[in-house]
């Protein structure tokens, strides 16, 4: 029974992983949960649009690199991460100049929007592909570790190391700060009230002198930034590869209804959720386990309840078992 | 020019095209009837594959954004029903799996009973972890050994269950019960909610299927494929052999190896007409009767047709099986087409995507619509890379040799499918949303 060394691999294995994914997840959620509040339909190009302004990102800093800019230790891409967020917004404001206004004047039904959103999906997956390319891009420089796994063991004396990687770090504080401007946003500016306004009742916020029109604007401005946060943030920590993202769609999906469709604090919690869920089931928790038990009960098998490759399948199960119990989400969406 | 002109000249195009790319190299074409029968085949099963797509949203307006993994049940279906039996397989651990299988499902259900009979609180969720908890450990140990003795057998060439043996035919029927199973599943969490929920479960399912057929080698080996299926005629090599066949073959002016690769091409395209035909009749009668009536006044109004009595979610499950039944019939269909079954190549771009653009340009709510969609769609997919390849030519002719924008331009032409696909389907949703063979 060593309780400590337990803890440790828990949290280097576990708790930071989850909480890093966490947070990507729930930056991507936020997106799509906004566009649901305001815009009432499920865009399924949002993980293209991460993939776009996370390459946007890349194709800066590594212009940056070649300059000899850096940001010392942390990485290049935070310095680049305002023009990817300019890129991403452009370009969603074009396609809903040229793409969702039409349809939103002929008030057309949600699944028309929806796919629609699958051929803007496909449009903009075919221009990172092609400037970008298919493959890996790794652009992550600075610092690696904050922590590495083996001063941690000398500084302890532990067995079991913790390694925390800068990535990790960034992504965990940057979307604590990104979060709370958006709340603080919503909640506090003029612009941000006449966004749940609109998002609560239509009718009502037009009869107010709501422009439509510039809600809408505002709200896939605020969704390019928190789409290429969240891209930039997952390709730091993973790598970059386009046809990632398009994986990314599905638990973020979950993520967003398991918190309620349309409800920001859900899609923070709903982010979470999924993340915790998928890295504790795909996990062997034979090290833990041996850590943890007398050791007439270690385990003998890897105590992995589902190999890695059905990291999906948990957040698919997730959301059907949400969707058959509590069509609204944990935290009250809209969406039924 | 009257409507039915007009729509019969589209059909007359596509031949022309299919028969010009036998009969001419001229631009793009290639002149080769082996090309053209091949793409002739494929468009056949594009064009099942759009009929089930176009019953779920054409006649009742359901967004299915999974067919690929309904194609791809309908492919393992092929597996199962046609390979040879092995019987080690099925003494080692065939019968363990089949019985951790039925655990699993028992699991299943007796969680829904405990939900469903005893009263809501803290019992029936203890119950209810209870049953999870331990229906999934009882799987595991009896799955995980029967894996691993099943999967020990000749893994080079078998490793899996095998499969029963039977006609290759038989499989395309039993592809479409696989594709209608999963269908009702999820059509029974995902329908009666949003329209937006079953696009999104769907496309989950989709993914999980094709995660299974890659992952779980007892199955259909994986990604280690399975080859050399079974066919539902002669091969080349036994007609070659045959010299009746050979002189059958001269009296046209042809050698026996063409002769014998066309045959063969062309007792396909004979099947999957006959299938094309049967379906493309049945899918017109639902249509024209009652129920297809129903569902189309459903489909334009869910809340008068509710008022009127009409259980809108239970017709909508029907009808969502019934097309992705079809999805898997055809999925079989390709799979016997290839004769192998290969999950690695399944991608949502060929296989849902490109689905969803035969249906939307040949017509929604129009079986010919989707079957003339199917057949075009498909030929332009095929042939849109040399012309991709063409066209970045012309545009980079000026350039200098050896750039390296120019050779950036001409390796990412291949890219520009998905740009094109998605353009195509914005652009006929926005100028012309009832497609070629607009419905009536």
């Amino acid at each position: 029974m060593d309780l400590l060394n337990a803890l440790v691999a828990l949290t280097n294995f576990v708790l930071v992983p989850g909480l890093a994914y966490g947070s990507q997840l729930a930056l991507g959620a936020l997106g799509v949960t906004l566009i649901y509040g305001i815009l009432r339909f499920s865009n399924f190009a949002h993980g293209d649009t991460m993939a776009f302004g996370a390459m946007v990102t890349i194709l800066i800093t590594w212009a940056f690199q070649s300059m000899g800019l850096s940001a010392g230790v942390l990485p290049t891409a935070l310095l680049a991460l305002p023009f990817g967020i300019l890129g991403a917004i452009a370009l969603v404001l074009l396609t809903d100049r040229t793409v969702y206004r039409f349809y939103r004047e002929q008030k057309a039904k949600p699944v028309i929007f929806v796919m629609v959103s699958l051929g803007v999906m496909f449009m903009m997956n075919g221009i990172v592909r092609f400037i970008i390319g298919p493959g890996d891009q790794r652009f992550a420089d600075g610092e690696r570790f904050i922590i590495k796994a083996r001063t941690f063991k000398q500084m302890t004396g532990l067995n079991e190391g913790l390694a925390i990687k800068t990535t990790q770090g960034i992504t965990v504080i940057t979307a604590i700060i990104v979060v709370a401007v958006l709340f603080w946003f919503l909640n506090k500016t003029r612009t941000g009230k006449s966004m749940r306004a609109y998002s609560d009742n239509e009718d009502l916020a037009l009869l107010s002198g709501i422009n439509p029109e510039r809600v809408v604007m505002y709200t896939w401005m605020i969704v390019a930034a928190l789409a290429t946060i969240a891209g930039v943030l997952y390709g730091l920590d993973k790598s970059f590869k386009p046809f990632t993202y398009f994986q990314l769609l599905l638990p973020i999906f979950a993520s967003a209804i398991v918190g309620g469709l349309g409800n920001p604090i859900g899609a923070i919690a709903g982010g979470f959720i999924i993340a915790f869920s998928e890295v504790t089931i795909t996990y062997a928790w034979k090290k833990v386990l041996t850590y943890s038990l007398p050791d007439s009960l270690a385990p003998d098998g890897l105590v992995q309840l589902l190999s890695t490759d059905y990291k999906f399948a948990v957040s698919f199960a997730i959301l059907i078992v949400v969707l058959l119990f509590k069509p609204t989400g944990l935290f009250k969406g809209k969406a039924v | 020019m009257t409507e039915t002109m007009k729509h019969t000249l589209l059909f007359v195009f596509v031949g022309v095209m299919i028969l010009a790319e036998g009969a001419t190299d001229f631009l793009f074409f290639s002149g080769s009837w082996n090309s053209a029968l091949v793409i002739l085949n494929m468009g056949l099963i594009s064009a099942i594959m759009a009929i089930g797509v176009n019953i779920q949203w054409g006649f009742a307006g359901l967004f299915n954004v999974g067919i690929m993994g309904f194609t791809a049940l309908g492919g393992l279906a092929v597996v199962l029903v046609s390979t040879p039996v092995i019987p080690a397989a099925w003494s080692s651990g065939g019968v363990s799996i089949v019985m951790a299988l039925v655990m699993g499902a028992l699991t299943v259900v007796s969680a829904v009973m405990v939900t469903k009979f005893l009263p809501a609180g803290k019992l029936r969720t203890a119950v209810l972890l209870a049953v999870l908890i331990v229906g999934f450990f009882v799987y595991r140990a009896i799955f995980d050994p029967a894996v691993g003795s099943v999967e020990a057998i000749n893994p080079a060439l078998q490793g899996n269950i095998g499969g029963l043996g039977l006609p290759v035919l038989l499989a395309w029927p039993a592809g479409g019960l696989l594709a209608a199973g999963a269908a009702w599943l999820i059509g029974k969490t995902a329908l009666g909610l949003r329209s937006d929920y079953l696009a999104i479960a769907t496309l989950g399912i989709a993914e999980i299927i094709i995660a299974v057929l890659k992952n779980e080698d007892w199955l259909s080996r994986g990604v280690k494929n399975v080859v050399g299926l079974p066919r539902p005629m002669a091969y080349e090599i036994d007609l070659q052999a045959d010299p009746a066949f050979i002189e059958r073959a001269a009296a046209f002016g042809l050698d026996g190896v063409e002769a014998s690769t066309l045959y063969v091409k062309i007792i396909y395209a004979l099947m999957f007409t006959v299938v094309l035909l049967a379906l493309l009749w049945m899918a017109q009668m639902a249509l024209k009767s009652p129920w297809g009536r129903m569902m189309r006044a459903i489909r334009d109004n869910e809340t008068a047709a509710e008022a009127m009595g009409k259980d809108v979610t239970r017709r909508h499950l029907q009808i969502f099986v019934l097309g992705s039944a079809i999805c898997g019939i055809a999925g079989a269909m390709m799979t016997t087409l290839d004769s192998q079954m290969t999950p690695g190549t399944y991608n949502p771009l060929r296989f849902t995507f490109l689905i969803w653009v035969m249906v939307i340009v040949g017509g929604s709510g129009n079986n010919f619509g989707a079957v003339l969609g199917g057949m075009l769609i498909w030929f332009f997919w095929i042939k849109v890379e040399p012309m991709g390849i063409l066209l970045m030519e012309l545009v980079t002719a000026g350039m200098a040799e050896g750039s390296a924008l120019k050779a950036h331009l001409l390796e990412s032409a291949s890219h520009m499918r998905l740009f094109t696909m998605g353009l195509i389907l914005l652009l006929v949703l926005r100028f012309s949303p009832r497609g070629l063979i607009p419905e009536k």
